[in-house]
């Protein structure tokens, strides 16, 4: 046991020593709240852009509702001739140049302009040309405007759950989506991530000629182990510092840019991320009703489960894979011979990631259910439903098969990395592999 | 008395037997040499000596007691595939190393001070194995290999990659540690260096042991009758003179002397021999021709080997 601990402990610190995990631990983070930072500001600049747009209407009935707004400016020609108005378009600093028909209904409106003009423009000046049709004729209709704006519905479905004891509690489907999303592309990043690096690691022991100097000294399956562990160490800890660091930069971004200018949605996500919700942003926002009820069906949210959930298919799905990868790395001599093992593992793995949105759609659907409890693809795929509540006994057979199946692995792979890191300069087949496994010794 | 004892140890790989019955008897403070053709088993002994492996029949007794994982601590091996992590700190590693083999911290960071001292390669604890050069890296590994002071040491290979001035230093280093006493277990192709240290040896051929024992006994045991004459005079007088119970191998001129390598035949003396060299000239000495082991290897496996093919055919 104390050579698995000293095993545990050079694993871990050669690696959280290297320059390139410090500064990769840094600098993710840095670099996320850099993107956000670079998206705001752009949408900013964008939106800061005015454009000038000349128009001439011939049937003289928008020039009330077609509006400026924060980056489109009008201006209406009086002049009825064709010709002059494009002389005057060329001429002067316009984007655009909008010629409405005396019969906008009948005829087509048309949008000139040296660039393809852009989408908001576009669907702007047409809502609005719309709206004014669509008004005038309910006049005509007899009906009033603000008669209109009373019925008009302006629906939101608020999704509420009912509990076993009859009480009801506020859910979001899109807070049960970002979390289950995001704890699920976590997971799935970390175990290839690191899953690799318990590989590479054996590959490395076997190159080097340590492993035999190493296994004179300690068992194979426990220089086995103590690597996967090690290492499941190294990615807790660059997990945990990202949450650290994540919180760190959020309050910094809010500081510094201004709560305000940051996208709704953004902010969600960022407080799904962290899973807990500052008190000033709950301010902040109270006006905005949706994103309250989406912060309040957060705090709805099992989050002790999905707390627990995650850990617990961040280590099992962890540990399943590595053990795996270590395996193929005690049967290989070098990286480049590895593709043929790792294919039928890596598929799993994206194959559950790629079919995430279909389970989303149907997160209680028998395609869910199976690939929540098959050992390869549950660690994703049960992730993304338990945000929307799965029934306890699908959850504590999705565990029990996922620790059988790492008692199982781990077995699979200590056989045939217990050869395998003794044989050089040899490449091994799967029969190869069957054999060893059936072979005692 | 023996410290190790290899009692008919049998091991089967999924592709071939690599040992088939071996026994052995390893002298306590003693240098062991096993010795055989490359691939003959020799490194699958000693990785069931070092508990690597586990054999199918068979036990080892180590000190009298059967042979339990525990007793690795007191087993120093040198691999013949040996390495070290490259980007690792050269001291820190050694002391990973020294760690594992069951050394407290303290303990082991004392005698890995007297040693880097003693071998003076003090500056290169902070360097990265990377930095140093294959000898010294294998220097120390060579540390790493004796630092728990183990009862049992096994070297496979021990000088490969040493410079003839670090070949001496090691040489040194077994022998003291042979007289502190303990056993070594020496597995080489160098037959030199076997001749100059071993006082046993074992040769392993095609998974089985086909000789062992006390080196000189062997030796003698080897011996094919065969003298070296060394005389002034006409050499072809004499040649032509000798009978049928002679034969004359090898003729060489040495200082003005003839030297004629000739085996006794058909148990004929060196005195007949002599006798039949005075009338042609003047004896200056005349010696038994001892094989090398590095003879005794050669035709051992050749013989075997012949005998194997024999009995294919057959």
């Amino acid at each position: 046991m104390d050579k698995i601990l000293l095993i545990i402990k050079r694993e871990y610190l050669t690696r959280v020593r290297k320059k390139t995990f410090i500064i990769l631990t840094l600098l993710a983070p840095a670099l996320m709240a850099a993107m956000v930072a670079v998206t705001v500001f752009i949408t900013q600049l964008e939106s800061d852009q005015l454009r000038y747009i000349l128009v001439k209407d011939s049937s003289n009935k928008f020039e009330e509702s077609l509006k400026d707004n924060k980056s489109i400016k009008f201006t209406f020609a009086k002049n009825t001739n064709v010709e002059s108005i494009k002389k005057v378009f060329s001429d002067g600093n316009y984007y655009a140049l909008l010629i409405i028909p005396e019969d906008p209904e009948n005829e087509n409106i048309e949008l000139i302009s040296e660039n393809q003009s852009d989408i908001n423009t576009k669907m702007y000046i047409s809502s609005r040309i719309e709206e004014k049709i669509r008004s005038d004729k309910l006049k005509e209709l007899g009906i009033e405007v603000e008669t209109i704006d009373a019925i008009n519905p302006n629906v939101h479905i608020r999704t509420i759950k009912i509990k076993a004891d009859g009480s009801e509690e506020l859910s979001s489907t899109e807070a049960a989506l970002a979390i289950g999303y995001i704890s699920a592309f976590l997971i799935y990043m970390f175990i290839f991530i690191y899953g690799a690096m318990v590989m590479r690691g054996v590959i490395e022991e076997k190159t080097n000629r340590v492993v035999e100097i190493l296994i004179s000294s300690v068992k194979p399956f426990q220089l086995m182990m103590g690597k996967i562990l090690g290492i499941a160490l190294v990615a807790l800890t660059q997990f945990l510092l990202w949450v650290v660091l994540g919180f760190i930069i959020i309050s910094i971004t809010q500081t510094i840019v201004g709560v305000d200018s940051v996208p709704n949605n953004q902010l969600t996500e960022q407080v799904m991320q962290e899973g807990s919700l500052p008190q000033e942003i709950q301010n902040i926002n109270n006006d905005n009703k949706v994103l309250n009820d989406v912060l309040e069906s957060v705090m709805n949210l099992p989050i002790a489960l999905i707390i627990f959930s995650f850990i617990f298919y961040f280590i099992g799905g962890y540990l399943i894979y590595a053990s795996l990868f270590a395996g193929i790395g005690g049967a290989v001599d070098n990286e480049a011979d590895t593709q043929q093992f790792m294919i039928p593992l890596t598929i799993p793995l994206i194959f559950a990631l790629m079919i995430a949105q279909a389970i989303i759609q149907n997160p209680e659907g028998p395609a869910a259910f199976w690939f929540s409890i098959l050992p390869l693809t549950s660690p994703v795929i049960m992730m993304l439903r338990i945000p929307y509540g799965v029934p306890a006994w699908e959850i504590i057979l999705s565990m029990s098969v996922l620790i059988v199946t790492f008692i199982g692995s781990t077995w699979v792979a200590a056989k045939i990395y217990r050869i395998g890191i003794l044989i050089y300069g040899k490449k091994f087949s799967y029969k190869d592999l069957w054999k060893w496994l059936r072979f005692n010794g | 008395m023996n410290f190790l004892e290899v009692k008919e140890v049998s091991k089967a790989f999924v592709n071939h037997q690599a040992l088939s019955n071996v026994s052995l008897e390893v002298p306590e403070g003693k240098i062991f040499g096993l010795l055989g053709p490359n691939g003959a088993g020799k490194t699958t002994l000693i990785r069931i000596i070092n508990n690597i492996t586990l054999p199918d029949t068979g036990e080892i007794l180590f000190n009298g007691e059967s042979l339990k994982p525990e007793h690795v601590q007191h087993i120093g091996y040198l691999p013949e595939e040996r390495g070290l992590y490259k980007k690792m700190k050269t001291g820190e590693q050694a002391l990973y190393f020294a760690q594992l083999r069951g050394l407290k911290r303290h303990e082991a960071m004392k005698r890995l001070k007297y040693w880097f001292q003693k071998f003076e390669i003090e500056s290169w604890w902070n360097k990265k194995v990377e930095e140093l050069s294959k000898g010294m890296q294998q220097k120390v590994q060579f540390i790493v290999t004796i630092l728990h002071e183990p009862k049992l040491l096994i070297f496979d290979e021990p000088f490969s990659g040493f410079d003839p001035i670090n070949v001496n230093l090691l040489k040194q280093e077994i022998l003291n540690l042979k007289e502190k006493g303990s056993t070594i277990i020496f597995s080489t192709h160098n037959m030199a260096s076997v001749e100059e240290l071993c006082d046993n040896i074992a040769l392993i051929n095609n998974s089985k042991k086909v000789l062992d024992g006390d080196v000189q006994e062997i030796k003698q045991q080897f011996k094919l009758n065969v003298f070296d004459l060394h005389f002034k005079g006409r050499f072809d007088k004499f040649s032509a003179s000798i009978s049928t119970d002679y034969k004359i191998e090898e003729v060489r001129q040495e200082n003005g002397h003839t030297i004629c390598r000739t085996k006794l035949l058909n148990g004929s003396t060196t005195n007949q021999l002599i006798s039949s060299m005075l009338p042609h000239g003047e004896l200056v000495g005349m010696n038994e021709v001892i094989p090398s082991v590095n003879d005794i290897f050669i035709r051992v496996v050749e013989n075997e080997n012949k005998l194997q093919v024999a009995e294919q055919v057959k």
